[in-house]
């Protein structure tokens, strides 16, 4: 276990004018951990994710991440070029529309390829045996290599954008409600699969989900959120046996029993 | 003697926000030790508190007060205020648990399923695979089951898994909630052996069981629960 956490929050705040969007968020997360942030719609999780992944940037706060060299960087004072190159090889993103996440008209080979070569990877014929590789990873067959991800079902969509995000070996994968609008049966698959690939290499993750039956799934940490601040956090089956805030019961006991 | 955990006046009440925030007391003042290679059961009626204890030494349950200390990695630790991240180390390393159900996984193997506490414990695959062979022909689990995902397996069955998963590690405090359940006999004696076996390799058990046969076979003594009753004044 490593002593230093990878990520850094501290009194993170976006606002939209005067709407808030999220506010005062602090957290630290470690390698190999998988934080879950669970609220409803508007609760300004997406908003977190979107501000944790540079992909906005916060009114107030910080965010400082460990880098491969040992030393903390502050995410905001990087330059636009620092946060792209981050985005490309150490992190990932995973977003609930696949076609968000993946370029629509080249092939999965591609789709996958193209991550590598973004870091450098010059040899085509070592770039398709990963991207084979992890395409059989993600459990789509190695004849599907050359099709476009058009003609592909929903869940194998979000399965190639898993492998899209994880061939370059990322310490911190962002997830936007990664099963969000797939049917149950795929969506149990899927749901395995990533449980094994982040067991399996050691990701540290951050995913947004409405299911608590996800977050059980996925996460050893839990923040639940209500207009833009956390109410409750801590180890998930400890806010999800016992909540403690009284949105944090509302929304256990709102889950429907099977 | 060894005393890999204390508690010190716990207590634990849940505020029911949903119901116009009324506090329902469950236990208070809740303090017993328990020494390496001893067995100790928790004893009283349904209702007095029993698994909310042993969800509360897991981290499962938060404690409103009080300490639950545990000799962890050559230190000492309070459960009750520790970091979640603590808690994960001390339940990677320290204190197993067997539930009462299991909480399966989708298309993980019967196999895997207890094989997975010694993976996570840093042990190779298929060394831990091949103890987890072992607990499960121990418990009498059909060999066909094994590398099906136990979702669709049968009470009895079920509880099996959960045994041989929560028994497979080295953890020196194990906590027990009625793993004898749904258990027949023959399997119910698979379990008392394992308990004993426990026992002798010096681990700390505490346990609930409701079956009186079990309870007289494994129990070293008996904490009454009752004693814990909030409201009441313990002696």
């Amino acid at each position: 276990m490593t002593d230093e956490p990878l990520l850094r929050v501290s009194a993170l705040s976006k606002f939209y004018g005067s709407r808030v969007g999220c506010e005062d968020v602090t957290f630290d997360l470690w390698p190999g951990e998988v934080l879950a942030v669970v609220g409803e719609s508007g609760s300004g999780k997406t908003t977190l994710l979107n501000c944790l992944s540079t992909r906005l940037l916060p009114s107030s706060g910080t965010a400082s991440y460990r880098m491969r060299d040992r030393q903390f960087r502050e995410l905001y004072r990087m330059s636009e070029a620092e946060r792209r190159f981050l985005m490309r090889t150490d992190w990932g993103f995973v977003h609930q529309n696949p076609a968000d996440g993946l370029r629509m008209t080249v092939s999965a080979g591609a789709n996958v390829g193209e991550r590598l070569m973004a870091v450098g990877d010059r040899h085509y014929g070592k770039i398709r045996a990963t991207a084979v590789d992890w395409l059989s990873r993600v459990e789509i067959d190695e004849d599907r290599i050359d099709d476009e991800p058009r003609a592909f079902s929903g869940g194998m969509r979000q399965r190639l954008q898993i492998a899209r995000n994880l061939v370059t070996g990322p310490r911190l994968v962002f997830m936007d409600e990664p099963t969000g609008g797939l049917d149950v049966s795929v969506q149990a698959r899927l749901l395995d699969l990533l449980r094994g690939l982040v067991t399996d290499l050691g990701l540290a993750a951050i995913v947004v989900t409405h299911d608590l039956a996800v977050a059980r799934l996925l996460s050893q940490r839990m923040m639940v959120m209500k207009d833009g601040r956390v109410v409750e956090s801590g180890l998930t089956d400890r806010v999800l046996d016992d909540p403690r805030a009284p949105y944090t019961q509302l929304l256990v006991s709102s889950i429907l029993q099977v | 003697m060894a005393t890999p955990l204390v508690v010190s006046d716990v207590a634990k009440s849940f505020t029911m926000h949903l119901r116009d925030g009324i506090k329902l007391p469950v236990v208070a003042s809740v303090s017993f030790a328990i020494r390496a290679g001893e067995c100790a059961v928790l004893g009283g009626p349904s209702g007095a508190g029993k698994s909310s204890i042993l969800k509360m030494l897991y981290g499962n349950y938060a404690a409103d007060e009080g300490q639950i200390i545990v000799q962890h990695e050559g230190g000492l630790i309070d459960l009750a205020t520790a970091s979640p991240r603590t808690v994960l180390a001390v339940r990677r390393l320290t204190i197993g648990y067997v539930s009462q159900f299991l909480r399966t996984v989708p298309r993980v193997s019967a196999l895997d399923v207890v094989a997975e506490p010694l993976v996570e414990r840093g042990e190779e695959r298929e060394v831990a695979r091949g103890k987890a062979r072992a607990l499960l022909a121990q418990l009498n689990l059909p060999e066909k089951l094994w590398a099906l995902p136990p979702a669709t397996f049968s009470g009895g069955e079920q509880q099996r898994v959960n045994i041989a998963r929560g028994f497979i590690t080295e953890h020196p405090i194990l906590l027990l909630d009625e793993p004898t359940a749904s258990l027949d006999v023959r399997n119910r004696d698979v379990v008392i052996a394992l308990i004993a076996a426990k026992k002798a390799a010096g681990v700390a058990l505490l346990g609930i069981f409701h079956d009186h046969d079990v309870r007289e076979a494994v129990a070293d003594r008996v904490i009454d629960v009752t004693a814990f009753a909030a409201g009441k004044i313990a002696a």
